[in-house]
């Protein structure tokens, strides 16, 4: 919501933002930017600075002003607690220890490692 | 005149980056076409939705994308109907999360499959008018609280298994979604363990529903990753949609879940089921193929129910889409 209002440059050049693929099947990510009168002398701009060395096997190259940004941390942080959405609200120790305990069985071996913990938080593998 | 090459030495193809070269994408005759698509495919190559592709694949792509988003979208439905009789406040809000998680799932999936030239308008026809399909599980009815329980821990564990296969899908956008929508799932394993585990420390007669549920879920679970088949005829493994067989998958899942059921002092209902050590896999009691076949032609117990439901929702919510499609109407 704000990038459309960000003052623009001097002249016809305006920022347009490169996102790049590393390699085949990746997730596009952010590169950096470019100064361009127009998308086709962008797209060169990009190539020079984002793939002269291989390192990209696709740019995408987007007008900045065309960007819609969302940041607002009460929408997106809100103090509320959601720990029940994630792994960390929901500590079972105990409670398999008693169940353990209860049924006389004991802890599975290393090959029933579950699925707790699997996935990643988001397209960039954090 | 000199050779350009002669002045800039070209890099044998092995060198450049994968699939940086799209040969396929050149203007080749159709068959030389298709050849370097397969070749490329077949190496662990990946495909983005702009790229030229065979009709065959991408059929079979957006097939089995299509029943997935199917699959999640009515998925929700079972659990749903236990949203308002959650028994803490806690387990309704971790559940409306589930829900809700479920259907974005459904979203992110029906983009993928949207991409590929099939309108979502035409996948919600076809799946209302029962033309597409479904997962087995979701057309049995939920009983008691253990049954969401059993449902977010095993179901969601069996599918797991085989979303996490899908990560190294030959399609990107898909391969990407599923990134997602594992770390999502995993979740919900714990909140349905977390579940099962608590009943388990309960009372007598809360040990008694859960083992109910356990006995009524097990055979679907069984069956829900679909008979053996032969890799070599499996066109989806061909083309590397999926990377596994649907017995590879029930063994995985057995081998990681089979003794966490056991450590809780549970009884798995079926007698025959025992790890073969020699053959290095689990020996079970053939599933019921037949009621996978009745139930997932929508013959099953709640099938016609759920989809009753789902046309009912559509047709409540049809304003809210003709709204946002409304042409703009003209400034005053």
């Amino acid at each position: 919501m704000t990038a459309a209002n960000a003052p623009r440059p001097s002249g016809r050049l305006e920022p347009f933002e490169v996102f790049r693929q590393a390699k085949d099947g990746d997730a596009m990510r952010h590169g950096g930017n470019v100064l361009a009168p127009d998308a086709e002398l962008a797209l060169h701009y990009a190539r020079e600075m984002f793939g002269r060395r291989g390192e990209s096997v696709r740019l995408w190259v987007v007008r900045r002003a065309d960007i819609n940004v969302l940041e607002d941390l009460d929408l997106l942080q809100p103090p509320l607690d959601r720990s029940f959405k994630k792994p960390g609200g929901y500590v079972m120790r105990d409670k398999l220890a008693a169940a353990r305990g209860r049924a006389g069985t004991t802890k599975p071996g290393a090959r029933a490692v579950g699925h707790d913990r699997t996935g990643r938080s988001g397209e960039d593998g954090r | 005149m000199t050779d350009p090459l002669a002045l800039d030495p070209v890099l044998p193809p092995r060198e450049r980056s994968e699939g940086g070269a799209r040969r396929w994408n050149e203007d080749l005759p159709h068959d030389e076409r298709f050849e370097h698509f397969e070749a490329h495919v077949r190496a662990g190559g990946k495909i983005e939705p702009n790229d030229w592709m065979p009709d065959e694949y991408r059929t079979a792509v957006l097939r089995f994308v299509e029943m997935h988003a199917n699959s999640e979208l009515m998925g929700v439905l079972p659990e749903r109907e236990w949203i308002m009789r959650a028994p803490t406040l806690r387990r309704k809000l971790a559940l409306t999360s589930k829900v809700q998680d479920e259907v974005g799932h459904a979203q992110l999936l029906y983009r993928v499959a949207e991409d590929l030239g099939k309108p979502r308008e035409a996948m919600f026809d076809d799946l209302l008018a029962g033309r597409t399909k479904f997962h087995n599980v979701f057309h049995y009815p939920t009983e008691t609280w253990a049954d969401i329980g059993v449902i977010a821990w095993l179901v969601d564990a069996a599918a797991i298994v085989a979303q996490q296969a899908l990560r190294d899908s030959s399609y990107g956008p898909y391969a990407r979604t599923m990134q997602k929508i594992c770390w999502e799932e995993s979740v919900h394993i714990m909140h349905g363990r977390d579940v099962v585990v608590t009943l388990v420390n309960g009372t007598p007669s809360q040990r008694a529903i859960l083992q109910d549920a356990l006995d009524r879920w097990w055979g679907p679970l069984m069956q829900m990753h679909g008979p053996r088949s032969d890799r070599a005829k499996d066109r989806d493994l061909h083309w590397r949609i999926k990377a596994k067989t649907s017995e590879e998958l029930r063994q995985e899942f057995l081998t990681i879940y089979v003794p966490r059921i056991l450590e809780l002092g549970l009884t798995i209902p079926d007698p025959a089921l025992v790890f073969d050590k020699d053959a290095g896999e689990w020996r079970y009691t053939d599933p019921d193929w037949n009621e996978l076949r009745t139930v997932v032609t929508n013959h099953g117990p709640k099938s016609e129910e759920r989809l009753a439901f789902r046309r009912l929702n559509r047709e409540a919510t049809a304003w809210v889409r003709d709204a946002i499609l409304a042409e703009p109407r003209a400034a005053a």
